[in-house]
């Protein structure tokens, strides 16, 4: 009984491996619902509504055909702060990975090719990053340096670096012992050119997947800032701060926090999903999930 | 096992002298003249040199970061200017607000992940098995925030069971002090499960196909007994080390609770240092809660070094 059990283990081993190959429904709406966020985003601008116009007779109105979403708890359109929300959600959750991916991403490949005292260091030094746990630094950096846009991003950017750093260490360290690596170091290539075009293209894929998933991360870390008070400034309006702002009429209109949950947890979701099967494709050893 | 030790410990000076220096220049170098702060907008300018003065502002930055650790040292990590309470007053006093928030999240999230754990990893496969791997996929994207609004709207508002907000000490009312905080750690335990569930399933799969496990089956020992004594403990190891590295997270996420549901916590108290730009006792809030991170970190890599015999040998 128990080798019967273990033969049909083993097929549904090979059936998932297969499956994560083939992209399955739920990732083409992940996309669809990203692509759907970015257009709003990047068309907000035209759009006929403001996300500040306040109409104080109309504060907590029902959605109706003028307002699909209804108003907040100041009069405001619903749906054009969720717009312009998503602005900021994606500008710190986009830009933030960026710095991360860059500068990470350059350290644990130099990190990973050189090895040596060079990388005692950055891994060192990572490591006191790695010492606090990320949201206490990211809420006392913002309380030094202030509320903006810039500084948010630039603080949840340095914070992604040592992650980022591990990936690329990780991946550059085992591909440097590859073939192609030693074949082109025994044709002379310089180090430049050998982590330029030969690691940098390998190295690459598994970092865009992690970028991803840093992504889902920022934005969850921006929205908690928000919510908490210490995001963007207001008037400016984040899905994080909307919810923050939901929290207070929870009892007579829920759905001033629930569109904006909503919408947060979507987006997190597409970019989990996404990055996560680009994962489990880029590593062949990670089927799983 | 103590070379081990040794050499860990040894790694973990540097750190520590790195990660006060760290909290010592994000507090220095930053713009805001804690004089000023202290002082108001509308303060002589004499005044704030006096002040300056008074608080070594004007000793170069080396020295001051040398008397601060020597203060550090010795147990004063400084004294709030707004309410005269020492740094450390302010968190041993609140410290058993968050602790026990974080051990009931844990131990929520432990009893919710092992159970589902062990149900998926019998029937690995089945329709039950992707819906819960599916869900707790699902789950990771729930940030602290989304649940704990969620679970207030859910008890709070629409059913009334238990309070939206409000603390009650143990010592006057135990059942209250639970009741208190059940909806805080319901919160950070539904963002801790997925994690917990994901690495015990997939270990336990691999444990259930090894050899000795056929082999009590063969025997005919009980299918319970099997599964929590044969396979639960060899599958447990990455868990230990999950649970440490999400300590991390949920210091975070007891920050955010903390807020939500008005526990007297650290983290209130950080986010009350933060939006009354009392900076020492930020500062010394930071240092803390770093300190304590490295240290419990350091007692998981330990604990896992006890469980597994190749950590400490460096084979792994």
């Amino acid at each position: 009984m128990a080798t019967l059990e273990l033969s049909i283990d083993q097929n549904l081993a090979v059936g998932e491996v297969r499956r994560t190959h083939r992209l399955g429904p739920l990732f083409w709406a992940a996309i669809v619902w990203m692509v759907l966020v970015f257009a709003a985003a990047a068309l907000a601008g035209v759009l006929p509504f403001s996300p500040t116009d306040m109409d104080m007779l109309e504060r907590r109105a029902a959605p109706s055909a003028l307002h699909w979403l209804g108003n907040d708890g100041l009069g405001r359109d619903e749906l054009a702060r969720l717009i312009y929300g998503a602005r900021i959600s994606l500008t710190v959750g986009l830009c933030a990975p960026v710095i991360g991916l860059s500068i990470g991403g350059a350290l644990g490949m130099l990190a990973g090719y050189f090895r040596g005292r060079f990388e005692s260091l950055v891994v060192g030094s990572m490591d006191v990053l790695l010492a606090f746990p990320p949201l206490i630094l990211a809420l006392a950096v913002t309380a030094y340096l202030g509320q903006s846009l810039l500084n948010l991003t630039c603080i949840l950017g340095v914070l992604g670096i040592p992650a980022f750093m591990r990936v690329a260490r990780a991946a550059t360290l085992t591909l440097a012992r590859r073939e192609f690596v030693i074949a082109a170091q025994a044709l002379g290539a310089t180090h430049a050119r050998i982590l330029l075009r030969e690691l940098l293209p390998n190295v690459f894929l598994p970092l865009f997947a992690f970028f991803l998933l840093g992504v889902a991360v920022t934005i969850v870390v921006e929205g908690a800032l928000s919510f908490l008070g210490l995001g963007v400034p207001p008037p400016i309006s984040s899905w994080g701060s909307m919810i923050g702002e939901g929290r207070e009429s929870l009892e007579v209109a829920p759905r001033l926090a629930f569109i904006p949950a909503v919408t947060l947890f979507l987006t997190v979701l597409s970019f989990n999903l996404v990055g996560d099967t680009l994962k489990a494709l880029t590593d062949p050893r990670q089927s799983a999930l | 096992m103590l070379g081990f030790v040794a050499r860990r410990l040894l790694y973990l000076v540097p750190v520590l002298v790195a990660v006060s220096l760290l909290t010592f220049l994000i507090a220095s170098l930053l713009p805001g003249d804690l004089a000023y702060v202290i002082l108001g907008d509308q303060a002589t300018p004499e005044k704030v040199a006096a002040l300056r003065h008074d608080m070594g502002l004007d000793q170069p930055i080396w020295w001051r970061y040398a008397s601060w650790l020597g203060h550090v040292l010795q147990g004063d990590f400084g004294r709030s200017f707004r309410t005269g309470q020492t740094v450390l007053q302010a968190v041993t006093e609140r410290l058993p607000v968050s602790l026990e928030l974080m051990v009931l999240a844990e131990l929520g999230a432990l009893a919710i992940g092992i159970p589902l754990a062990i149900a998926c990893a019998v029937r690995s496969g089945s329709a039950f098995d992707r819906f819960m791997t599916g869900s707790a996929f699902g789950m990771l994207s729930v940030p602290a925030f989304l649940s704990a609004i969620l679970l207030i709207y859910l008890f709070a508002v629409e059913l009334r069971w238990l309070p939206a907000t409000g603390y009650v000490p143990f010592e006057e009312d135990p059942v209250g002090n639970l009741r208190s905080f059940l909806l805080p750690a319901l919160t950070l335990a539904l963002g801790e499960w997925p994690v917990l569930m994901r690495v015990l399933r997939s270990d336990m799969i691999a444990t259930l196909q090894e050899d000795y496990i056929a082999m009590a089956r063969a025997k005919g020992l009980k299918p319970s007994r099997i599964l929590l004594v044969h396979a639960l403990k060899p599958s447990s190891l990455t868990l230990v080390t999950v649970t440490g590295i999400n300590i991390g997270r949920l210091i975070g996420g007891t920050v955010i609770v903390e807020s939500i549901f008005a526990l007297p916590g650290i983290g209130r108290l950080l986010l009350g240092a933060i939006f009354t730009r009392d900076l020492i006792i930020l500062q010394g809030v930071v240092l803390f809660v770093a300190l304590g991170y490295v240290l419990m970190n350091f007692i998981v890599d330990m604990l896992y070094a006890v469980l597994d015999p190749r950590i400490r040998h460096g084979h792994a």
